[in-house]
């Protein structure tokens, strides 16, 4: 069945080299890898090993030295800046472990950045600010700052931002790299929800307990593919109280 | 994206970092400011020595006679009477740029009135001395030149003298006095000046017509103008009239090629020029001091610009992954820049224009803000506030979104 879908992200024969000379570091060598539509993929690895450098090339954060980036059938690693960020805009939605949500700034202010730069009409931007925000289930929280809001919550934060502009697939580094178990699993068992919902979603872990809930496992290793293997996702079941 | 969008999302950039903002618009108000009081203050000091000279009468020549000589022993100037009255009508017509000349006798005198007597120097002149001494008249009127030329006995008085004979705040016009007991009477009454640069007061004289002064208050020597003659000269004219009446005066009195002057011929304008000249001096080394300021302020203005920078690459590399093209994140920084630059420039052309008038006010000069330096102040602020604020930005909007993004 799986096999069925279209690809929706595919790498060839992929190489980022970082320095120059003898000081020159293969980030990753000779990557490929496909991606299909609504695909939940958990992408391993030590640190170091590169899992977060092909996560960057991925979302057109970062430019291949060599190989080919198909994103929806189309090469994108020749596109111009301008290209690039307005196909980050209306397809890819990142989540930091770190959140990097703006300071100072509300909760609906800062899930409505990626629609301001999209160009949608000024009503329909708190809209559907407010809707993302009600998905994660921070409806009651849209005026807050970041800084009255627990990590989990403004990582939920971070998740709204993401989809807001109705993404193709979910990026995420490390999503639950500073959050405590039971936040984590809020976190996965959201994601395992929005995969549902049939938005692709895939994220680096150097955790094998957060990875069981993908539904295939990518390790990399060194700069190369070591691993590529379905799995039967655990679900996640938040223990306690629901999340607010 | 719209202009529109563009200046919301700068606006609430701006609020976010609001200490950022507020020192870096406090930056370009004391650089803008500092430079426009500066100048100003310079500007005003200026016009006062200007001032003050243009009451001296700068465009004056004041001729004397040649000093006497006997025995080796050289009296002081016009202590040898040498000008006639001839040479005062001569110069006044025969060299030109001359605009008006008044002999200037002087003694002093005793002054009675009904209510009072007073001591003051009493001054022989003609109509023109008034415009070449630059006095203006505060009640009445001057002498007429038939009063002059009919040897009148009209007086005009010095405010002092007024106070003294008559008491402060009188109106003395049409009374009578008496001067070495002959009876005056008061035609005008001289707008005050205050003390001279030497300390004396100027407005403790009584001016009566030439004539009257030679037929009733000294008599004798007809042919000489006991006393000097002052020149008003056209504007620039004054050392070509100098020489002018020099040479005229040599061929009237007959010298000899290699015989010295029997006159001497000074002018103010030696001392105006001078003034002028430190005058000008002042306010380059305001402008200097200014140009410091605005530097200091400039480089206060590219510190918090450039200081803010690790922290607001993240932010650009945050905005770039969710979809900022450069162009946005230029523009972005573009109106942020303006925005601080144009209210910092507006709150300082304020600022220095009230600490301007302020210091005018205390100094006593008059409030001179030279437009060009306050356009040149806040051009030069606006452009280092641009230039700091978008050359971080560009630089920022060049690197892939990741590097951006994790820049420390």
């Amino acid at each position: 069945m799986e096999e069925s879908r279209p690809v929706l992200m595919e790498v060839t024969r992929l190489w980022k080299t970082y320095g120059a000379g003898d000081a020159r570091v293969h980030a990753l060598r000779d990557v490929s890898l496909a991606i299909r539509g609504g695909e939940f993929v958990a992408v391993m690895g030590p640190s170091g090993s590169g899992k977060s450098t092909l996560m960057n090339i991925l979302g057109c954060l970062d430019r291949p030295t060599r190989g080919s980036h198909r994103l929806l059938g189309a090469e994108v690693s020749e596109l111009s800046a301008s290209r690039l960020a307005e196909v980050r805009n209306r397809t890819i939605g990142f989540v930091f472990q770190a959140y990097n949500l703006l300071p100072r700034t509300s909760a609906l202010a800062n899930v409505q950045l990626p629609l301001l730069y999209a160009g949608a009409p000024r009503r329909e931007l708190r809209r559907r600010a407010a809707a993302a925000l009600a998905r994660v289930g921070l409806q009651a929280r849209a005026q807050h700052l970041p800084s009255e809001l627990s990590g989990g919550q403004q990582q939920r934060v971070a998740i709204a931002r993401a989809i807001v502009n109705r993404p193709r697939v979910i990026l995420a580094d490390e999503p639950t790299g500073n959050l405590d178990t039971r936040t984590s699993i809020e976190i996965l068992k959201l994601f395992q929800e929005l995969g549902a919902a049939g938005i692709t979603i895939v994220y680096v872990t150097h955790e094998p307990d957060v990875a069981r809930y993908a539904s295939r496992i990518v390790v990399v290793r060194d700069g190369e593919i070591a691993e590529d293997r379905p799995q039967a996702p655990a679900v996640a079941r938040p223990s306690l109280e629901p999340a607010s | 994206m719209s202009l529109w969008r563009t200046l919301r999302v700068a606006l609430a950039a701006l609020a976010r970092n609001m200490t950022r903002s507020l020192l870096t618009v406090l930056g370009v108000i004391i650089g803008v400011a500092a430079v426009i009081a500066m100048v100003s203050i310079g500007e005003g000091a200026k016009a006062r020595v200007a001032a003050t000279f243009a009451s001296m009468g700068t465009n004056m020549l004041t001729i004397s006679s040649g000093s006497s000589q006997s025995g080796g022993a050289r009296g002081g100037a016009g202590s040898q009477p040498t000008l006639t009255w001839d040479d005062l009508a001569a110069l006044r017509v025969e060299v030109p740029g001359v605009v008006g000349a008044s002999p200037q006798l002087r003694t002093n005198g005793q002054l009675v009135s009904e209510t009072g007597n007073w001591q003051t120097s009493v001054n022989g002149v003609s109509t023109e001395w008034f415009a070449i001494r630059s006095w203006t008249i505060a009640q009445g009127r001057t002498f007429t030149e038939s009063d002059d030329a009919a040897g009148r006995t009209v007086v005009v008085l010095g405010r002092t003298v007024i106070d003294n004979l008559f008491g402060a705040g009188v109106d003395a016009v049409g009374r009578t006095l008496r001067i070495n007991s002959i009876p005056f009477r008061v035609v005008g009454v001289l707008e005050s000046k205050g003390s001279s640069a030497f300390g004396t007061d100027n407005d403790d004289t009584a001016v009566i017509p030439a004539t009257t002064f030679v037929r009733r208050i000294t008599g004798g020597l007809q042919k000489y103008v006991a006393g000097s003659i002052v020149v008003q000269t056209a504007d620039g004219a004054t050392t070509r009239v100098k020489d002018g009446i020099a040479a005229l005066l040599r061929r009237r009195h007959r010298l000899r090629d290699d015989a010295d002057d029997d006159f001497s011929v000074r002018d103010l304008s030696e001392i105006a020029e001078a003034q002028a000249a430190s005058a000008e001096t002042i306010t380059s080394l305001l402008a200097g001091v200014a140009l410091v300021s605005l530097l200091v302020g400039g480089i206060g203005i590219m510190n918090i610009m450039l200081v803010s920078v690790t922290e607001r690459t993240r932010e650009i590399g945050l905005r770039m992954a969710v979809g900022a093209k450069p162009w946005h994140i230029l523009s972005q920084f573009l109106v942020e820049a303006m925005v601080l630059s144009l209210a910092g420039g507006l709150l300082g052309v304020a600022a220095g224009i009230g600490a301007a008038r302020y210091m005018a006010a205390s100094f006593g000069f008059p409030l001179l803000v030279r437009p060009d330096i306050v356009v040149l102040a806040v051009a030069v602020s606006a452009v280092v506030g641009v230039v700091f604020g978008l050359y971080p930005a560009q630089k920022a909007s060049r690197l892939a979104p990741i590097t951006a993004l994790r820049w420390e």
